[in-house]
Order: C-alpha cells, then sequence, then structure tokens
C-alpha cells in the first residue's frame, strides 16, 4: 500500500456521511446509525486499502474481495461504491426507490457493481466470505477477502460456525472486521444480550485478534495494515473495530435510538451544518 | 414401448456419490462440501480422489450453505452434501438469501430424503423439502427414480448455471432406466404409454406407479405413467398432452401432500385444462420409525395406493 492521504480521506468520509443523511432522509428510512459509525472503515477500504478492479466483475479474481454481512448499513456502502468508481453517483438519489438497483439491503439481482452476495439477514457473510477465501486459494489468487460484520450480529449461531471452520481449514487470507459500537436494536449489547470478553472468545477459536479505533481513520488504516501483514500465516484475522454508532454528528454519536431511523428536515439542516461538503452532493 | 424390468437394485445416493466422482475427474470446477456425513451421501470416493477440491464442515449446515455460495465467487461448483432436512429446513435462510436470492451456482444434494429413510424415524424423514424448495424463485428442484437417473442428474446439473436441489434416498431400489441416458432437466419422461389415466410420478414413486401400472392393465386398464423427475420447472406440456388424452390424473410421491407434486399439477390443470385428480402423498402427518415397505403402507404411498387412486379417478371421469 502506498501512504495514505489522510486528509484526502477525511474529506471523502465528511462527503459520505452526508450521502448517507440524504440518502435516508429521502426515504424517510434506512438505517443511519451504523452507517455513520463504520464511515472511515469504508472510505479506508475502498480508498485506499483494497486492491480492486474496475468496472466490477463478479468472479474478482485477482483482486480483493470484501463481503458486507451487517447488509442493513448499505447507505455507507451504496456511498463509497459510487464515489470510488462503481457507478454513479447520481444514482444515489434512487436508494430504497422502486426500480431501483439500490435496495434497502444490498442484493445481486437488480446487478448493482460492487456487491457479489445480498445480505440482511445477519450471520452469514462470514461463511460466504471463508468460501470465497477458500475459493482464491482454489484459483492460486493471492489477494484478500474482506468482511464486516455487526457485534450485535455476533449473537448468530452461524458465526460461531463459521469462525470454527475458518482456523481449522488454514483461511488465512480473509480479514474479518467487527463493528464494534455496543449497541442494537433494542438497546445497548451488553443489556440485550452480553457479548463478553470478544477478543478472548475469538482468541479462542484460533484466531489472530487486533483491536483498533474505527473512528480514528490514521489508526483504522495502521491496524488494517498491521491485519493486512498478518495474513498468510495459517490463521484467519479478526479486527475488533470500537466504534461510535452515529459518529461525525453530535446528536447521533454514540446511541442506538439512530440505528434504523431516518433525520427530518430540521434534522437533516442540523447534521449537514457539521459536515463539510467535500466532493459535492449528488 | 418395452417393458420395464430390473436386474439390479442400489440406492439412489450411490448414484449421487458416482455421480460426484465422475464429474470430479471431467470439470475441476466442480468441489464438494459435507456436513460429517460422508459415508452416508457416498461422497468417499471424491474426497479420496479430489482431497484438495473436498470440504468437511463438520455439522454446521447453515455454515455449509454460506461457504457454497462464497465459493461460486471465483468459478467454483460446488455440490453440498448432507439429509434431506438439514439441507433444506434447516437452512432454508441461508439458502433463500445467500443462495436462491443471490442466485449462486450452488448444488444443494440431499440423501435420505421422505419415509424411506425408515427406522431413524419422523425428525430425519423431511417430507416437506420439494414444497419448500419449489417456492424458492430461481431454484430448480430435481427429484430423480433410480440410480441411473440420480448419477446422470448430477452430472447435468454441473453444466446448468443456478442453485439446484437435488434430492434422493437411503434405500436400495430397481434400476430400470438406462445407464447411458442422458438426463434433461425439466423434461418429463414417458415410461408407459397409456389411454385410461395418467400417473404422475416422482423419485422412489416412479417404481411404484411402474408396478402399479401391471396390475391395472391386468384388470383392463390403461395407464399412462410419467416420470416427473425435475418438480421445478415443471414439464406443464408434457402434463397437458398426457391429460389431453386420458381426461384424469393420478399423482404420486414421497412427500406432504401439501406443496408438492400433487400440488404444482393440479396448478397446472386447474389454469389450463381441469380434470378429475387423485394424490398419493402423505396426508398432513409426520412418519415414525419402521422399514421402508412398512411405512409406504402404512403411509398410503405405495403401488396398491396408487391402483386404487386410479380405479377412483377414473369413476370421476
Amino acid at each position: 500500500m502506498t501512504q495514505p492521504n489522510i486528509a484526502e480521506l477525511e474529506k471523502v468520509a465528511s462527503q459520505v456521511r452526508r450521502d448517507i443523511l440524504r440518502m435516508v432522509h429521502a426515504v424517510n428510512s434506512g438505517h443511519p446509525g451504523a452507517s455513520l459509525g463504520c464511515t472511515e472503515f469504508f472510505t479506508a477500504l475502498y480508498f485506499h486499502v483494497l486492491n480492486k478492479k474496475l468496472p466490477f466483475d463478479m468472479d474478482g479474481q485477482g483482486e480483493d474481495l470484501f463481503f458486507l454481512s451487517n447488509g442493513h448499513i448499505s447507505p455507507v456502502w451504496y456511498s463509497v461504491l459510487a464515489r470510488s468508481g462503481y457507478f454513479e453517483v447520481s444514482e444515489l438519489a434512487t436508494f430504497r426507490k422502486l426500480d431501483s438497483r439500490l435496495q434497502g439491503h444490498p442484493a445481486t439481482e437488480e446487478g448493482l457493481p460492487g456487491i457479489r452476495i445480498a445480505s440482511g439477514s445477519l450471520g452469514q457473510g462470514l461463511s460466504v466470505a471463508c468460501g470465497a477465501a477458500q475459493a482464491k486459494k482454489l484459483n492460486g489468487d493471492s489477494s484478500l477477502v474482506y468482511t464486516l460484520m455487526g457485534d450485535g450480529e455476533l449473537q448468530e449461531g452461524q458465526v460461531w460456525e463459521a469462525a470454527m471452520y475458518a482456523p481449522h481449514h488454514g483461511i488465512d487470507n480473509l480479514i474479518a472486521n467487527v463493528d464494534f459500537n455496543g449497541q442494537q436494536i433494542d438497546g445497548p449489547t451488553e443489556k440485550v444480550m452480553s457479548l463478553l470478553d470478544l477478543k478472548a472468545k475469538w482468541q479462542s477459536f484460533g484466531w489472530e485478534v487486533i483491536e483498533s479505533n474505527g473512528n480514528d481513520m490514521k489508526g483504522l488504516i495502521d491496524s488494517l495494515t498491521l491485519a493486512k501483514s498478518l495474513t498468510g500465516k495459517g490463521k484467519p484475522v479478526m479486527n475488533l473495530m470500537r466504534t461510535d454508532m452515529g459518529f461525525g454528528v453530535d446528536f447521533m454519536v454514540g446511541t442506538h435510538k439512530w440505528h434504523g431511523v431516518a433525520p427530518n428536515d430540521e434534522q437533516l439542516a442540523d447534521a449537514l451544518s457539521q459536515l463539510e461538503e467535500t466532493l459535492g452532493d449528488y | 414401448m418395452t417393458k420395464l424390468t430390473y436386474t439390479e437394485k442400489s440406492d439412489t445416493r450411490s448414484g449421487f456419490g458416482d455421480g460426484l466422482l465422475e464429474l470430479g475427474r471431467t470439470n475441476p470446477n466442480v468441489v464438494g462440501l459435507c456436513a460429517d456425513l460422508i459415508g452416508s451421501l457416498k461422497m468417499g470416493a471424491f474426497q479420496k480422489e479430489f482431497p484438495e477440491r473436498f470440504y468437511q464442515v463438520g455439522i454446521a449446515e447453515a455454515n455449509m450453505m454460506g461457504l457454497a455460495a462464497g465459493m461460486t465467487i471465483g468459478g467454483k461448483i460446488p455440490f453440498t452434501g448432507t439429509f434431506a432436512n438439514f439441507s433444506t429446513g434447516r437452512v432454508y435462510d441461508q439458502i433463500r438469501q445467500s443462495i436462491a436470492y443471490s442466485e449462486k451456482n450452488v448444488k444443494i444434494c440431499a440423501s435420505h430424503a421422505g419415509l424411506t429413510l425408515g427406522e431413524d424415524g419422523a425428525t430425519h424423514q423431511i417430507l416437506e423439502d420439494l414444497g419448500m424448495m419449489k417456492m424458492l424463485p430461481n431454484m430448480t428442484v430435481i427429484n430423480p427414480c433410480d440410480y441411473n437417473q440420480t448419477k446422470a442428474a448430477t452430472i447435468a446439473i454441473a453444466d446448468h448455471h443456478g442453485p439446484v436441489y437435488l434430492r434422493f434416498g437411503r434405500p436400495k431400489v430397481p434400476i430400470f432406466t438406462p445407464a447411458d441416458q442422458k438426463f434433461e432437466i425439466g423434461k418429463a419422461l414417458k415410461m408407459i404409454e397409456g389411454s385410461d389415466v395418467t400417473i404422475f410420478a416422482t423419485g422412489h414413486l416412479v417404481w411404484e406407479a411402474i408396478e402399479a401400472e401391471a396390475e391395472l392393465e391386468a384388470a383392463g386398464i390403461s395407464a399412462e405413467v410419467i416420470n416427473i423427475h425435475t418438480i421445478k420447472p415443471l414439464d406443464v406440456e408434457a402434463i397437458l398432452e398426457s391429460v389431453s388424452k386420458t381426461g384424469c390424473v393420478v399423482t404420486a410421491e414421497e412427500h406432504q401432500m401439501n406443496g408438492g407434486l400433487g400440488d404444482s399439477v393440479a396448478q397446472v390443470l386447474a389454469l389450463n385444462q381441469p380434470a378429475p385428480l387423485e394424490m398419493v402423498a402423505v396426508n398432513d402427518s409426520f412418519g415414525e420409525s419402521g422399514t421402508p415397505a412398512q411405512l409406504m403402507t402404512k403411509y398410503g404411498i405405495d403401488a396398491k395406493n396408487i391402483i386404487a387412486a386410479a380405479k377412483r379417478v377414473i369413476d370421476r371421469k
């Protein structure tokens, strides 16, 4: 990887946050909370970390792959895909509308470039990522597979089936990431269903575990660089990424209340006033 | 038509295992996954010859479906192997989202389907799988009748791009279709020509229908027997063509009456060409422990039931 230009990446992130808020506001639905919380991650991934090829090709041979498991944070993904050249930025205006390729939760059926699997029903992405990583090995393809899960999503049993599988099969071309924001729909994860010591859990399953701050662009890129350096050593890599839900908007940050609620006109204006329009609104 | 007979019996799951082995030799993209049932699914020969393309998943079927979906990205053609109930109901959401909706080229291969699983009892005797799978958009559903047809179907589905559910079973049953057959997805096969009644049968019930036809013939009734090995897409043309001639229908399957082949045929008839229909299927009930033959008799899905249904439906014409 080349040296990251942190200031440029932060500019992108500011625009992505504007896109997220405007997309969910326009249809009065969608999931802004964790989309805002994961904006640095998606920006870092698509503008610096991933070795990606355009135009989009479903098979993705010879390039890094990314799978979003917690599909409800589609707004941040769609914005970053558009802003990094997968499709026209103007198409963001179709989010969640009839006949759109930008479905409420990511899907392949409409052929949106960048999406390789449907997600929304939680707990399935890690299995898919493991399979894609093994296909890469069979193909002699040395590029990597990334996936992102929510922390609440770790309550799904299938995640732990895949957690057990990956180290057993020596899947070491995989970097899994958890959006560790401590929130889910019904409240803080520790009240809804305790996650306890996630680091120890993943380590005991045989993963190489790192911890990062997902809302610090520089620190996050350093962590993802470290994660990359840990691949190819016989173990899958887990990045437990601390984030704040709603990061970047003062009245949304740190609460589950904005998980799946759109801002009204006033709230949107307030939020946008906190985020510089750096690349031009769609 | 020549009289259908058999000299040998085998299990349809062995047809799958042998078909998979052949595919391994001819198609380098075919990979096998199994959830701790290699012996039951007859996947051992493939595993032995192609260990680098075989994945032991452990008792984790949900993960297996996701893995298979992921492996298609990069061009692999995954064949998953486990019992039919763990291939469908247990993992329905994984199949729905990661495979069917995502249009992934996964072959879900399911053994020990239906009552003929036998002594293990109702927890394992799934009778709802065809219904669940045929409801999914993008899914092809195949239920072959004997060893040779299962082997041919296994080979054929590798060349079909898209998700497929392939259902087969445990017991040894007559081999009465040719070893050199070419399996055509969605193409119903006329096994016996007749004029008084059409019997549309699938899976293990095709042989029962053939036995029923012999007795019906002795009683002076001319029955046409058609093998519906592909439940979806259904060969509507073949169904309507036969019904135009015979004017009444019996369906026969090792499945619940709700959601099975009978439902599909009833829909075709009601929408196109209404005709009297009798369904030989399990009537809203779970199975139980017993031998396959005992269970087929008790739950009303053997040749005798087909004969009785044929006589009833002819009376309704």
